[in-house]
């Protein structure tokens, strides 16, 4: 925990490369601490400072600024209901509250067991798929009272991990760019950057 | 007016199932545009897609050919950057475009880099869309690896590199100067404008371009079969189809592309093959045009058509093609406030009048709504609207950077001029009185 393990920072140094300049790679990098934690840490953001070449505390000013970075531990499942106006037509403040019901949460709090945290949120862009919810960003559209209660019984039983990661994992692929195939030019004739 | 029988240019591949891979692009006559741009010099190029006449797909309407030419000659490098940060609530389109047409999107993106003379790109997609990123990150993959992308393109020359970026949840991020804030690492505030207009200080202070997902991938379609049969679809001021979220209290809400300027709002709420009406044979209350910055429309709206000039010139806009349908049941306070807290939210606190005056609107709208506003909070939130936005005019001014705080204000003025009496009624009877 905390600090990024030895595959991350070769990772981290193969995304830091794809950058003409190097703190393009700091929301990149905050992704790959959660995904390897569930969440960033203190000690995550040193650690990335130190790839960066920056201060802690201009990691941790990127990093409190986006609301996907958890700086302390969430839930295994992270259950987002959107209740955004065209949601709130749909039936999404309905499906909130039984989610609320379902989990026994409020929103913005956490099961004891650490299986799910419950977040009320804002437009998912799937408007017209209303009443809907993302369980680790994942779409669940036009999603019924019936099938929340058993989306979280199979979560619960530990099923669906095909379908959804665990919390902090979010692309399963990744770029890759073989080095003959990049000519690497973006950055170049780029002046050198103030420090 | 009418349910046109125009051609999909965009949404074609959306029924196709293997249309996110090479193979199944390719099928279906992709690449094609990029093999035909790449005989050509960038400046025919750049001349087809002026020729098209198409507005930015993103909410403010811009000619993409226009802004292309914005770029100084001789300035490099220069960079593409694709705005796949779709967040504007009511708006649900680019994801769909990302997950279901990603090389389309790529093609679009390189023949742009080419026509601007840029050597590098970044796909920047919201944070909160990983099944795009997953879709686009395989797409970019198949497409270096058949040598569409990287060095030496198809024996051209010319060279480009592609980057998948993500976001990580920030609405502001949507607005051009914040994106290439986040894209350098930094947290997402906007830029002033002057001095910082992308296609001259963008991207690590570089000339830029930013544009939106569905722009770009309108681009194969125009370099295939040219500006001129682009510009011949839609009206002279609005040219082409556009894709169109249809949401709220309608029978079929849905994802639809429409030819501009000659359908209007009442065939797609209305037309079987769109909306199918309001539900439960209801009549309308309002409806939101273009997203949720968009002052609303009513019932003598409808029969305007979807065209840029038109909208604008009504007092509104259709900004992200996003249409929000509230029925004769809706909440009129308790639905602009939805609006607001979203605003109030997403304010990202450079701007003191944003940062307060959101927030003021949403507390106002909030006890209003839960039956304890006062009888001086009508005056109140329309002046707390006017500093933010002065005269609450449209096009509206600001006293911000950016639009965002303006945008608060849309719901509220719209709201409290058609539906005073619902706000006057919350407040006499202490209760919302459509509970």
């Amino acid at each position: 925990m905390g600090r990024l393990n030895a595959g991350n920072v070769a990772l981290a140094h193969e995304i830091i490369g794809r950058y003409p300049r190097t703190k393009s790679a700091l929301i990149p990098l905050l992704h790959l601490a959660q995904e390897q934690d569930g969440w960033v840490s203190d000690e995550a953001m040193v650690h990335i400072a130190e790839l960066l070449d920056l201060t802690p505390s201009e990691v941790l000013g990127t990093c409190s600024f986006y609301e996907m970075f958890k700086r302390e531990p969430v839930g295994r499942y992270l259950v987002n209901v959107c209740t955004s106006i065209a949601c709130m037509l749909g039936g999404g403040d309905e499906l909130l509250e039984h989610c609320e019901k379902s989990l026994g949460l409020t929103p913005g709090a956490t099961t004891a067991d650490g299986l799910f945290t419950l977040n009320e949120v804002e437009c998912i862009a799937a408007c017209t798929e209303a009443p809907c919810l993302q369980v680790n960003y994942r779409y669940f559209h036009r999603i019924t009272n019936e099938e929340v209660d058993a989306l979280f019984a199979d979560l619960r039983a530990g099923g669906r991990s095909g379908e959804i990661p665990p919390h902090g994992t979010l692309t399963r692929v990744r770029q890759q760019v073989d080095p003959q195939r990049w000519d690497g030019r973006g950055g170049e004739g780029l002046p050198e950057e103030r420090s | 007016m009418a349910v046109t029988d125009a051609p999909k240019l965009i949404t074609a591949r959306f029924d196709q199932e293997d249309a996110h891979t090479l193979a199944g692009y390719e099928s279906s006559g992709g690449y094609t545009a990029l093999r035909k741009a790449l005989g050509s010099a960038p400046d025919a190029v750049l001349a087809e897609v002026k020729a098209a006449n198409i507005q930015g797909r993103g909410g403010a309407g811009f000619p993409a050919g226009t802004k292309w030419g914005f770029l100084p000659p001789d300035v490099s490098p220069r960079y593409l950057v694709v705005n796949g940060d779709e967040s504007e609530p009511g708006t649900y389109k680019d994801r769909l475009l990302l997950e279901r047409d990603p090389h389309q999107l790529i093609e679009g993106v390189l023949i742009a880099s080419y026509a601007i003379a840029a050597n590098q790109a970044f796909i920047y997609i919201r944070g909160e869309m990983p099944f795009a990123h997953e879709r686009v990150a395989a797409a970019l993959n198949e497409a270096y690896a058949a040598g569409y992308i990287g060095r030496d393109i198809m024996g051209s020359g010319w060279s480009l590199d592609v980057v998948l970026h993500w976001g990580a949840g920030a609405y502001i991020v949507g607005e051009e100067t914040a994106l290439i804030e986040s894209l350098e690492g930094n947290r997402g505030m906007p830029r002033l404008k002057p001095p910082f207009f992308p296609a001259v200080k963008g991207l690590y202070m570089q000339p830029t371009i930013v544009n939106n997902v569905e722009t770009l991938s309108n681009v194969p379609w125009i370099v295939n079969n040219g500006g001129a049969a682009f510009a011949a679809l839609g009206t002279d001021e609005s040219a082409g189809t556009r894709i169109f979220a249809l949401s709220g209290h309608v029978r079929r809400p849905g994802v639809y592309e429409v030819e501009m300027g000659k359908t209007t709002f009442r065939d797609l709420i209305e037309a079987p093959v769109y909306g199918g009406g309001i539900r439960n044979g209801r009549g309308l209350k309002a409806f939101i045009p273009g997203g949720a910055s968009a002052p609303w429309f009513y019932e003598e709206h409808l029969d305007l058509p979807l065209s840029k000039a038109t909208v604008d010139k009504a007092g509104s806009m259709l900004g992200s093609g996003a249409v929000v349908v509230m029925d004769e049941t809706t909440c009129p306070v308790r639905a602009a406030l939805r609006v607001v807290r979203f605003f109030a939210h997403e304010s990202c606190g450079k701007c003191t009048p944003c940062r307060e005056g959101t927030n003021w609107l949403e507390k106002i709208m909030h006890r209003i709504e839960e039956g304890t506003g006062r009888a001086d909070d009508l005056d109140l939130l329309l002046d707390v609207s006017d500093n933010l936005s002065p005269g609450i005019a449209w096009p509206p001014r600001q006293t911000t950077i950016c639009p965002l705080g303006p945008s608060a204000v849309s719901p509220v003025a719209s709201s409290i001029r058609r539906f005073r009496d619902d706000y006057v009624a919350h407040i006499d009877q202490g209760r919302c009185t459509h509970d």
